[in-house]
């Protein structure tokens, strides 16, 4: 099968690059799976798991949050504020910071800590799910 | 004249101070190295937002559908500055550069007759704008708390500057930083934020294509612009944090050197001295020889 080139980036660093044969992503309206030469096209990405399937069937998986993902004849970019590897979620460290953060909702005493706390309550419920999956 | 015992002690304050600047050098130096990777990976992402960005924006155009953040307020009256500098000093001119930018774009802006709205980022900023402009300092920003420089620091800075705006606290945002070149050269850069100023189209295939939006341009943009800011703010600092330890790193190295000169100069002060005394010394008992 034809390959394309991805590459995934976070502002931190470059997680991802090379040829693929599909790329899934998670799109706001949906999954959707790329392959060589798909349309130019721009979507905005939901917090979800991106998958990159090479040549030789290796699936790489990785969480992104905050992302677009800008598909061109030059192939597929995945821009994402914060992404990491599926294998290097820490399950038990994200659980933990849930409680933390639970625990901060309960505690805020502002309206804008409490939704500063649930709104990271719901980030990292995302990355949980994305471990557990 | 100074008597022996106060060379020597000169000589051995110098040697003390010479190994101090010798060792911040170093540390600078190890630190620089993990400054500049860390900014070199903030390339990419900078880079593609800066292409998705351009590609947005001519689809757009810039008619009066485009949002704020890239067409402004349409006035210019208050201009909020953003200065980053850095939490340390003794490094070279690195502060004071950058200070002094800014300084001639806040006189200019008053003398032009607007309002102007600092914040800092970083001690040494703020201690260098207070006497004058203390007045317009609205806020702080600390970073001696954050060890290593992650994205989630530039978000929040980025997003309580996109806050600001949209509550019409300010019409012009500009950035003022240091750009790192080499070691030995960063060059202070005033960046416009808001409104954004585009990238050139790239003119290739790239470029071209005629794209499909999910879900639709407006919105795209309008998630998009607010994070462009904080990558800017990000990529400011990281190029701040590159420039603090080059300059830093020079700067110590030119202290260690000094210290050599001066350690070299006073030994020698020391041992002529120290061979007049002999000198005089000897023509004193030869002289006492000769009267008996």
């Amino acid at each position: 099968m034809a390959t394309f080139h991805v590459e995934l980036v976070s502002p931190e660093k470059l997680l991802f690059a090379g040829q693929a044969e599909s790329a899934t992503v998670p799109s706001v309206d949906g999954e959707m799976t790329v392959l060589a030469a798909h349309a130019p096209l721009m979507a905005v990405l939901k917090p979800g798991v991106v998958q990159i399937r090479d040549a030789n069937q290796n699936i790489r998986r990785l969480f992104v949050r905050g992302g677009f993902a800008d598909v061109n004849p030059a192939g597929l970019t995945v821009l994402a504020e914060y992404a990491i590897p599926v294998e290097e979620i820490d399950t038990a460290f994200v659980d933990s910071q849930i409680r933390d953060a639970e625990e901060d909702v309960r505690d805020a005493k502002t309206f804008e800590d409490k939704q500063a706390a649930s709104e990271k309550v719901v980030q990292l419920r995302d990355l949980r799910a994305a471990a557990s999956r | 004249m100074p008597s022996l015992k106060d060379l020597r002690n000169r000589i051995a304050s110098v040697k003390a101070t010479q190994k101090i600047t010798k060792a911040m050098q170093m540390v600078a130096a190890a630190k620089l190295r993990r400054a500049q990777l860390a900014a070199e990976a903030a390339r990419p992402f900078a880079q593609r937002i800066d292409r998705v960005l351009a590609n947005l924006a001519q689809s757009i155009g810039p008619g009066d559908g485009a949002p704020p953040l890239i067409a402004g307020t349409g006035k210019d009256d208050t201009h909020l500055l953003i200065i980053a500098t850095a939490e340390r000093g003794l490094c070279g001119g690195f502060n004071s550069s950058i200070v002094r930018l800014a300084r001639e774009h806040i006189q200019s802006l008053l003398s032009q007759g607007k309002t102007v709205k600092i914040i800092t980022i970083g001690k040494k900023g703020y201690e260098a704008l207070r006497r004058q402009y203390a007045d317009y300092i609205i806020e702080t920003v600390d970073l001696r708390d954050v060890k290593t420089l992650t994205f989630d620091v530039a978000d929040r800075l980025g997003k309580k500057i996109i806050a600001a705006f949209e509550a019409g606290e300010f019409d012009v945002a500009t950035l003022f930083y240091s750009e790192f070149r080499s070691v030995i050269s960063q060059i202070p850069t005033a960046q416009q934020l808001i409104p954004a100023v585009l990238p050139e189209r790239p003119d290739d295939a790239v470029a071209d294509a005629v794209y499909s939006y999910e879900p639709n341009e407006e919105e795209i943009l309008e998630t998009l612009l607010p994070r462009n800011v904080s990558v800017q703010v990000f990529r400011a600092l990281l190029e701040n944090a590159a420039s603090e330890q080059g300059a830093r790193m020079s700067a110590m190295d030119n202290a260690t050197r000094n210290a050599g000169e001066m350690i070299k100069k006073q030994t020698l002060i020391y041992n002529r001295s120290r061979q007049a005394m002999i000198t005089k010394e000897l023509i004193e008992i030869i002289s006492g020889a000769e009267a008996i």
